[in-house]
């Protein structure tokens, strides 16, 4: 495999927001959505060209491209196994939906968006490609620029204030990551990942650099008690940002503590397990209840997702093959989810301007279509049996309780709080009394909406019934990561 | 030592043109811009080999070689790029190209020196032409404010120097360079003394804190195109001085001058941070971000090694870039013949000028050091052998600095993107200034595909 298919994948975005910026649009701004819309479609059927051509029985990384960068120092290095495969398509397949979704609610400055959003996109593939510390290092902070803008320009009315918080916390986390990697490189001599994995990090230095990489990954998870961010960043962020925000750039984190924290650091991982566990049961209860009080829907959905996520870090170090398979699961239908809902939130956001559950009430009745479509992703969010959203939840509680039963038994009173909110929320939104006039003069859904509710809800109720092509898909990768996490500790 | 000859008998002859041609501002100001391709193409075709003479006082290696090509490019994109304002400002003396040159052959010295005595004429000759320049607006009381301000102070600053100098003679009795190195060690106080003297001197000129005091006064009063000189050349010509005593005189009393460098480079990150966060005036912010840089550049030579220093070479190497294009978007902002540097005037000119608000976006972004600019590497090198001495408080430090200083980038960027338009620039026709902000956001967006390109020339400096 001599053609570099990673780094096309990668550029292929980027490349075509130069044509993008060349492109000669006045009035309309149709060759510009053509252009990106065409691009990220064109992206998203080569990353499931990848999927269907990997090898899913091998655990290596395949695809590796390696070229010298940084002499004698670093090597731009990619490569994809079957955890990050799954990411790769979740992203290309989110971008198009976004791009889509920007039709109908962003007036002002498209072009400028849409090169922001393949930008993006280029960022975040780049993430989940790098086999390299400072490769992924700097994938995963340049994705900060583009994200800050989108907050910023496109954006509610407090939005200097949501797009510094975001910048500046993410910032803070990953500048210790980033001395982290820098003393592994003395450490070991390589950034190379798979070279580290082999070497071995002695034994003294793992807790101090695990919390440095946790130090990062907390915040963009976001863990309790650094979530603050997220809620300000969802709320002000236009409908395509937070789609974005939820779907994919709270994956980076989760990803990152599979790729990095736990094979690099398995002493680690071990020794700060109760931290885990006890930040992620923090979150899910906590910010479950956060979530009930709540009356601006958006600001739900992101409470909603620091629980959600607490379920993620809570599987992945429960470091039992359901655990981290329920995560890995998890992160996945979570993205396609909270992608739906926020969706959905934008539909009724372009047509009243408001975001408050007060404002509405009794939509079933005006907007039949979308209400359906919105109890989908709503009993979905919950953990319904039959969608998505459930096999990851009942995963990840099936490996705690092998290892905690306090935390699993907690963890599973979040599961009654999550449909509490969610189920409150519905009945607030969609069924209820319409005392808003406006309600009634309302549009149903349109066609560009309808083509990307449908997909999500498709590929949530199917993964829902039939996960079975996922499961195999990293199946082989994560018990190649517990074997290794075990022989670590045994070495020991 | 050709270049030096060739750029002192040049200036001499343009000087001469100047005082018998009438209105010859515009003739000697592209005389000098040849003046200084053709020293460059010198530098770069003369042989590598090291060379010292004039009874080893001189010295010509592959060092002093790339510090005077860097103060030479430099020089040439900031005189260029500001040529419309000089004219705009009636700057247009015929001595203003000449004092600038006369400046770089001063500067020439300086990085070339192997002694004491040479070192210090150098230095006098730049720091002189630099006080004709910040005062070179005569008629306007703030440049005339900075040109004094700046003199009092860097008269006192050279004036510790010499008395470091001296102190250095008595106790060493020489003022070769590497004679120096010879005779110090630990237990010769006297010239322990006389480094702490010099240190400050050296920490004046390239005004890292606590002696940074003339920096935002001087860089707020001088005239911008200016200004832009002192952000940039002077730093270079300072930094290359500053490496060349700690690895020459003053390579074995290491641990002595290490911890007071370390000092200056945290208080310098810090300040820079914190003090640049309140202000309007965006010249000043400038002055107060190169402070912080010039941190960031001393914790690479705080290293005490060679791979520190060559660290702090590249970081002064891009800055020097960002630099360039930061005040070039000065000269773009014009509005009824005057030239704004309020940073409120920038508010909301992505939407009437998109190109040039992009280019201030990866200008402000480079500066604060998020990747893939080209910023990101300059310090990612300095952090590498920082920590390759476990130095980790200096590395964590400098870290959080970078997210204290990216609040006020952001401020930029936020009244680039985020504010309202008030303001509609005029349609510049300021080519040279659009060229060197085009290059300089070339350089930092396209430098992480190849970023070991000034690795693999700085690795060559230090070889012989």
């Amino acid at each position: 495999m001599n053609f570099p298919i990673l780094s096309t994948l990668i550029f292929l975005p980027l490349i075509s927001s130069f044509f993008i910026l060349l492109s000669k649009d006045k009035t309309s701004n149709i060759s510009s959505i053509y252009i990106s819309l065409f691009s990220s479609i064109a992206t998203f059927f080569l990353s499931l060209f990848l999927w269907y051509s990997l090898d899913l029985n091998v655990s290596e990384f395949q695809f590796v491209e390696e070229k010298s960068w940084v002499n004698n120092f670093i090597k731009f290095k990619l490569g994809i196994d079957g955890i990050s495969i799954l990411f790769i398509v979740l992203t290309t397949l989110i971008t198009p939906i976004c791009i889509i979704s920007c039709v109908n609610s962003v007036k002002v400055r498209v072009k400028e968006f849409l090169i922001a959003i393949l930008i993006l996109e280029t960022f975040m593939i780049g993430v989940f490609c790098s086999l390299d510390l400072v490769i992924f290092y700097l994938f995963f902070e340049a994705g900060l620029i583009p994200m800050f803008l989108i907050i910023g320009v496109w954006g509610g009315p407090r939005r200097v204030y949501s797009a510094f918080k975001f910048f500046l916390f993410t910032l803070l986390g990953s500048v210790l990551m980033l001395v982290a990697i820098i003393v592994i490189y003395w450490l070991t001599g390589t950034t190379d990942i798979t070279q580290i994995y082999e070497i071995k990090i002695p034994k003294d230095y793992q807790n101090i650099l695990w919390l440095a990489f946790f130090s990062s990954f907390a915040v963009k998870m976001p863990m309790w008690p650094v979530h603050t961010w997220l809620p300000d960043a969802h709320v002000e962020a236009p409908t395509a940002g937070s789609v974005i925000l939820a779907a994919i750039l709270l994956k980076m984190a989760g990803y990152g503590f599979l790729r990095f924290s736990i094979p690099m650091f398995p002493i680690a991982s071990e020794y700060f397990t109760p931290l885990i566990y006890t930040l992620s049961i923090i979150a899910i209860i906590y910010t479950s209840l956060v979530a009930l009080m709540q009356d601006d829907m958006k600001k739900l959905i992101a409470y909603s997702s620091v629980a959600h996520m607490g379920y993620v870090t809570l599987g992945i170090f429960t470091l039992t093959k359901q655990g981290i398979e329920g995560s890995i699961y998890q992160m996945l239908s979570h993205g396609l989810i909270s992608a739906a809902l926020f969706l959905c939130v934008g539909v009724v956001y372009d047509r009243l301007h408001s975001r408050m559950i007060s404002t509405y009430g009794g939509l079933v009745n005006y907007i039949p279509k979308y209400s359906f479509l919105f109890l989908i992703f709503a009993l979905a969010a919950l953990g319904l049996p039959g969608t998505s959203g459930f096999l990851g939840e009942f995963l990840v509680l099936t490996g705690t309780f092998k290892k905690s039963y306090l935390a699993a038994m907690l963890a599973t009173f979040g599961v009654v709080l999550g449909a509490a909110y969610m189920l409150w929320l519905t009945k607030r939104v969609i069924f209820g009394v319409t005392n808003n006039s406006e309600i009634k003069k309302m549009d149903d859904v349109n066609k560009s909406e309808i083509v990307m509710l449908i997909t999500l809800a498709f590929l949530i109720l199917f993964f829902g019934f039939y996960p079975l092509p996922l499961m195999e898909t990293f199946s082989v990768s994560v018990n190649s990561l517990i074997t290794n996490y075990e022989t670590a500790l045994i070495s020991n | 030592m050709f270049p030096e000859v060739f750029l002192s008998l040049s200036i001499f002859s343009i000087l001469m043109i100047g005082v018998f041609i009438k209105k010859s501002f515009n003739l000697i100001f592209n005389l000098s811009s040849l003046i200084i391709i053709v020293t460059i193409s010198i530098i770069l075709t003369s042989p590598n080999n090291m060379e010292k003479i004039f009874l080893d006082s001189f010295v010509r290696d592959s060092f002093s070689n790339y510090f005077k090509v860097l103060i030479l490019v430099s020089s040439l994109f900031v005189l260029n790029s500001s040529k419309n304002f000089i004219l705009d400002n009636k700057l247009d003396k015929f001595e203003y190209p000449i004092i600038i040159l006369l400046s770089i052959l001063g500067m020439f010295f300086m990085v070339s020196a192997n002694d004491l005595i040479l070192f210090y004429l150098g230095l006098e000759l730049q720091s002189l032409s630099l006080y004709i320049l910040a005062s070179i607006d005569r008629d306007n009381l703030r440049s005339t404010e900075s040109g004094i301000k700046y003199f009092v102070l860097s008269a006192l600053s050279s004036g510790l120097l010499l008395y470091g100098c001296s102190l250095l003679y008595g106790f060493t009795s020489t003022t070769n360079f590497e004679l120096i190195a010879n005779q110090l060690n630990k237990e010769n106080t006297g010239a322990v003394f006389a480094m702490v003297f010099i240190l400050v001197g050296l920490a004046f000129k390239v005004s890292a804190v606590p002696f940074h005091m003339w920096t935002p006064d001087v860089y707020e009063g001088a005239p911008t195109s200016i200004t832009s000189y002192f952000a940039v050349v002077p730093k270079v010509a300072g930094l290359a001085l500053l490496i060349k005593f700690m690895f020459v005189p003053f390579s074995n009393i290491l641990l002595e001058w290490q911890l007071i460098i370390i000092f200056i480079s945290i208080a310098s990150m810090i300040l820079g941070a914190v003090a640049a966060m309140v202000q309007l005036n965006f010249k000043r912010l400038l002055a107060y971000s190169s402070i912080g840089h010039i941190g960031y550049a001393l914790a690479g030579v705080a290293t005490g090694e060679i791979s520190g220093y060559q660290s702090a070479i590249i970081y002064i190497s891009i800055y020097v870039i960002m630099n360039i294009g930061a005040f070039s978007c000065l000269y773009l902002l014009k509005k009824d013949g005057q030239y704004k540097e309020n940073i409120s005037d920038l508010s909301g000119i992505s939407k009437k000028h998109p190109m040039l608000a992009i280019s201030l976006l990866i200008i402000l972004f480079s500066l604060a050091g998020i990747p893939p600019l080209g910023g990101f590497f300059a310090k990612f090198y300095v952090f590498v052998a920082v920590l390759e001495k476990e130095m980790y408080t200096l590395a964590i430090i400098g870290l959080l600095t970078t997210v204290m200083s990216a609040f006020y980038y952001l401020k930029i960027i936020k009244t680039i993107y985020f504010d309202d338009s008030l303001i509609t620039f005029e349609p510049t026709k300021n080519r040279t200034a659009q060229v060197s902000v085009f290059a300089s956001c070339t350089i930092l967006i396209t430098f992480f595909l190849y970023p070991s390109v000034l690795n693999n020339i700085v690795n060559t400096l230090f070889n012989n």
